[in-house]
């Protein structure tokens, strides 16, 4: 992690290993503490953690990892997860409750039921997917602070 | 009802986080789906689950829950319970199936709700 704090806001940066389902998490978790030291209110933490950490497993599982910039400023949070995985051929019916590619061992793992993007859409105030097939993806979502 | 209450309930081992076991409780989520409890769950504070691997930790600090039961015997792995001592988080450990584990809560008062 790299931490750079200079006016307008915090930025933190984060890489997310790729085909590590263990460790996958870890930088939302140290978002988590971060927002947490820093006396934000807990209903944006938690908005936050939630958003950041499905994106997290999704760029594990669909993407061969990635990077993640997270943006802190009085207004808001805002979140940039970056991968070079095969991109998204059908963002609407990505965006559907129940739609997954993922394969029966991601679901034996807890995730891959299609719930990830809608749970992402939902938890933040803004939320953005720019792909290209067999680029990558680039999803970025906000969580206002006041 | 306590940690220590649930524990008791369900004849359950603990495998982390034995010093929180006075812990106050109200209500609980079930479910095997971590996407699932991360998109419904509302402030319950223990997961009952039979997913049994370190995404369960991950999803309870994620969602501040402070203690998670896995059920039908499954039994945490080192790297959960190393993940679950540095986050304050109990494991229970108990033979009792999803259903029954439910009902033996529920049955005491623990609340779950309604999306
Ligand atoms: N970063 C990504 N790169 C490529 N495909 C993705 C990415 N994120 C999501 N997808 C695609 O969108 C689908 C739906 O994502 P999501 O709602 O998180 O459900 P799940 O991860 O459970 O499959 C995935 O199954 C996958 O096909
Ligand atoms: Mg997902």
């Amino acid at each position: 992690m790299d931490v750079q704090s200079s006016t307008p806001g915090v930025v933190l940066k984060y890489v997310v290993s790729p085909n590590d389902f263990t460790r996958a998490g870890e930088a939302s978790s140290n978002v988590k503490n971060i927002l947490k030291q820093m006396g934000i209110s807990p209903d944006v933490i938690r908005k936050v953690s939630i958003a950041m950490y499905e994106g997290e497993i999704n760029m594990v599982i669909h993407a061969n990892g990635g990077d993640i910039t997270v943006t802190i400023t009085p207004e808001k949070i805002e979140m940039v997860l970056r991968d070079d995985g095969p991109g998204i051929p059908d963002v609407e019916k990505a965006m559907q409750a129940g739609y997954s590619t993922a394969p029966e061992q991601v679901r034996s793992l807890g995730f891959g039921a299609g719930m990830g993007l809608p749970n992402m859409k939902n938890y933040t105030d803004e939320m953005k997917i720019d792909t290209v097939l067999g680029v990558g993806t680039t999803v970025t979502m906000s969580v206002y602070i006041s | 009802m306590t940690v220590k209450d649930i524990q008791s309930a369900l004849k359950a081992t603990v495998s982390s986080g034995s010093e929180y076991l006075d812990t106050e409780i109200t209500s609980a989520f079930a479910s095997d789906m971590m996407s699932e409890v991360l998109a419904f769950s509302r402030g319950q504070s223990v997961l009952i689950t039979g997913l049994c691997n370190p995404q369960v930790i991950r999803t309870a600090e994620m969602l501040d829950i402070s203690c998670i039961v896995l059920i039908r015997g499954k039994e945490a792995n080192e790297e959960m319970i190393r993940m679950a001592e540095a986050r304050n988080v109990v494991i229970l450990q108990t033979r009792y199936i999803m259903f029954s584990a439910c009902g033996i809560l529920y049955n005491l008062g623990l609340d779950g709700g309604i999306i």
